[in-house]
């Protein structure tokens, strides 16, 4: 049972990326990667910013993921009997709560403590991080599969060569992803506050001389991040059934992404979950068996041949 | 006379002496409590299966003691989490019988947990029950002496499932497959598919698509099922992952363009509530169903059902009646052994001994553990979706429930090896229909 039809031969690739080169599934499997790519851009630049600039490699990115994913369904449900339009507003504001109040507790009372402190350090204490939110969430939520799709059902469908998709899937999620990216890459070097996070990430010592609360820079950087994989969850929430486990599964393919593009790319982690996102659709298309791997082999050969990533650039010693 | 008193003094120390240690030899016939160790899972996504499994098992605990114990002993009980796994969980069950002396385990529900934890209970000479693990390949590939399988593999769970389909859908050409990348998604669609070619060799199947286990997104697979257009659609998907593909499908209308077989939906139904749509056909593994034909009029089944909804806000699913089976089996395993012995508390190997044959009933129809293979022959309940006044989920109509015997592989026959010799006759075979609510 390992072709495509029973008692048929096995299509060979040719024929399988003839079958690619249809214009129609081309135009599928690209939709199915782009609403695919959206998620996991949003979740991996969080995780990228947060590298950049506090040196930190965030296990505990994946239970802030879940956490705005239950928050915002809990929400949503809340407001749903109100209006059904109001789980919009619920989907920002439980990705704001999670990134401003997990996001800030988490830098100020453990983070902040270890800057510059051994790298298995830091690792392990977001491990523990990861860990106790894990069990917090099934405190809190329990452990059955929570489901709030009324965002989701409040758009039509839309009809694409015969097969159709959901607004949110194919529209709102790409476009939340743009415009985190345009937003983000606007903070970052138009703004006053972007343009300090800059010159911390560049030089802290020099940054902190010239009167640069740097604390303050990493808690705000941190609250951003967090709130960027909240946002990632919150607006998975309503596509998926929240299941415990489910931030363990979101940071794995993050930590993938953010490895490939260099940790820190932000560019680079859009330009990388776009290809990965695109990459597993067309293989689904193709050969499904690869699936789960295809994200793995892109950055296994990515690793090999350029340690710093697709787009990290190579560090010069300083002594 | 003072010699007297002194004899009469030393008679009474001795007898004394000689009460004193015959009480622990009475006691140890018969023990204070029965422990009995369970691994369930308690985190991970199949929580969903193993907090259900928690909480059947407290209550049925609870209500056997109220009722004076097995044999007139309390039962206690231990839980250890599947979840963590691999060595843990091998730890945590070496610990239960040597460290805690439990009196009888039920382990497990995932397969991989029963393969490593069977031949460590056959090692620990430890009566086990496996009280929800599906793969047929365990009591197949080798005899056992202290395990028992006190429900269904997944032979007979998916053979129902096919002969279901068969019966009510028997135009259809073309199938694909949704299923887990895990061991049982893959062994599940390979008992499935190698029986449908040999019941209706005529089947072409279009996609086998295996998301890894916990996948949050089946957008993809969705858009190429709704470009291949299959006439069916089966998965034995499980937990939040047969929720997020059933309302992702329904989502984008693949739920109405194919027909859907949900292998093991039944634990789904409820949480899937509207979201699912009428005329999706699905299995129970057993005769598992709070709405069972032949006992929703039984007192017991219908008071546990009410006892089980008030303490965790659902009806009760498959694992919760799969966990009253293992306490059924062990009751009456030792209920047997009793009598075999006279009235008297048995020792472990009676115990062993009677299991054989032992024929029990939990709340569905009544299961024998083969003395062969010490495999449980369980029936099979299969339905379809549809609407009901006073749901607000779908229920089961059209139920049918399959025989056993009929539909379990042989004692010493693998199930593969089996399935490849049915013929499209073996679909034929009679089965009950009952109607919702009649």
């Amino acid at each position: 049972m390992c072709g495509d039809r029973h008692g048929s031969p096995v299509p060979d690739l040719t024929s399988k990326l003839r079958v690619l080169m249809n214009s129609t599934l081309f135009v599928l499997a690209s939709l199915d990667g782009l609403s695919y790519a959206a998620l996991v851009f949003l979740v991996s630049v969080g995780l990228s910013l947060i590298f950049g600039v506090l040196r930190i490699v965030n296990v505990a990115h994946g239970s802030l993921y879940a956490f705005g994913a239950y928050l915002a369904a809990t929400l949503s449900l809340l407001v749903t009997p109100i209006s059904p339009w109001l789980t919009y507003p619920a989907l920002l504001v439980a990705s704001l709560v999670i990134g401003i109040v997990a996001g800030g507790l988490i830098e100020r009372l453990l983070l902040s403590r270890v800057y510059g402190r051994e790298e298995v350090l830091q690792l392990l204490i977001t491990f523990a991080v990861f860990m106790i939110m894990d069990n917090l969430q099934r405190m809190i939520w329990g452990v059955q599969p929570i489901y709030a799709a009324e965002p989701l059902k409040l758009l039509p469908n839309v009809s694409i060569f015969g097969v159709s998709y959901t607004s949110y899937q194919v529209i709102v999620l790409p476009v939340v992803a743009v415009l985190a990216l345009f937003g983000l890459r606007y903070f970052l070097r138009r703004t006053l506050m972007g343009s300090v996070i800059l010159a911390v990430t560049e030089d802290r010592e020099a940054a902190t001389a010239i009167g640069i609360n740097a604390q303050r820079v990493y808690l705000i950087t941190f609250i951003i991040g967090a709130t960027l994989a909240a946002l990632g969850g919150a607006l998975a929430s309503p596509t998926t059934s929240l299941v415990p486990g489910m931030g363990t599964e979101m940071i794995v393919l993050s930590f993938a992404v953010a490895a490939t593009a260099g940790l820190g790319q932000i560019e680079g982690t859009a330009i990388t979950a776009l290809a990965i996102g695109m990459a597993r659709a067309f293989v689904i298309y193709l050969q499904p068996e690869f699936e789960v791997l295809v994200p793995y082999l892109i950055m296994v050969a990515v690793l090999l041949v350029r340690p710093e990533g697709l787009f990290g650039a190579t560090k010069l010693r300083k002594i | 006379m003072k010699r007297t008193v002194k004899t009469l003094n030393l008679l009474a120390g001795v007898s004394l002496l000689l009460g004193v240690l015959g009480a622990p030899a009475t006691a140890q016939d018969k023990p204070k409590e029965l422990k009995i160790g369970i691994t369930t899972f308690l985190s991970g996504p199949a929580a969903v299966f193993g907090e259900p499994g928690k909480a059947a098992a407290e209550m049925i605990a609870a209500d056997i003691n109220k009722k004076g114990g097995i044999g007139g002993v309390p039962v206690a009980l231990s839980f250890v989490d599947e979840g963590a796994g691999g060595e843990a969980l091998v730890s945590n069950y070496r610990r239960l019988v040597q460290d805690e002396k439990v009196d009888a385990t039920f382990a497990s529900i995932s397969s991989g947990s029963c393969n490593q934890l069977v031949p460590l209970a056959e090692d620990l000479k430890m009566l086990n029950f496996m009280w929800d693990c599906g793969a047929a390949s365990i009591l197949e590939a080798k005899k056992y002496r202290y395990s028992f399988r006190s429900q269904a593999n997944a032979t007979p769970e998916m053979l129902a499932v096919l002969i279901y389909l068969l019966k009510t859908k028997p135009n259809f050409k073309t199938i694909a497959v949704v299923n887990q990348d895990y061991a049982w998604g893959r062994e599940s669609w390979e008992i499935f598919s190698t029986a449908l070619k040999q019941m209706k060799p005529d089947v072409q199947v279009v996609a086998e698509l295996f998301p890894k286990f916990g996948a949050p997104d089946y957008s993809t697979e969705v858009s190429r099922l709704m470009a291949l257009r299959p006439d069916v659609v089966f998965t034995t998907s499980w937990g939040g992952d047969l929720d997020t593909l059933v309302r992702q499908a329904g989502q984008r209308g693949l739920l109405q363009q194919s027909t859907f077989v949900l292998g093991i939906g039944e634990s789904s139904i409820q949480r899937l509530g509207k979201d699912l749509p009428e005329g999706l056909i699905v299995g129970a593994r057993g005769d598992h169903w709070f709405m069972h034909p032949e006992k929703k009029n039984d007192a017991a089944f219908k008071a546990f059902n009410e006892a089980f909804k008030a303490k965790t806000g659902s009806m009760p699913i498959y694992p919760v009646y799969h966990m009253a089976q293992a306490f059924a089996a062990l009751q009456g395993a030792y209920d047997k052994a009793i009598k075999a012995n006279g009235g008297k508390w048995p020792t472990r190997e009676q115990v062993v001994d009677a299991a054989p044959n032992l024929e029990f009933v939990g709340f569905g129809r009544p299961v024998t553990l083969r003395a062969e293979d010490n495999q449980g022959l369980e029936a099979q309940l299969v339905g379809v979706t549809k609407r009901a006044d006073g749901f607000n989920h779908m229920v089961l109509d059209n139920m049918m429930i399959f025989d056993a015997a009929k539909i379990t592989a042989p004692a010493g026959q693998k199930s593969v090896e089996w399935l490849k010799t049915l013929k499209p006759d073996f679909a034929k075979m009679d089965v009950p229909v009952f109607q919702h609510g009649k």
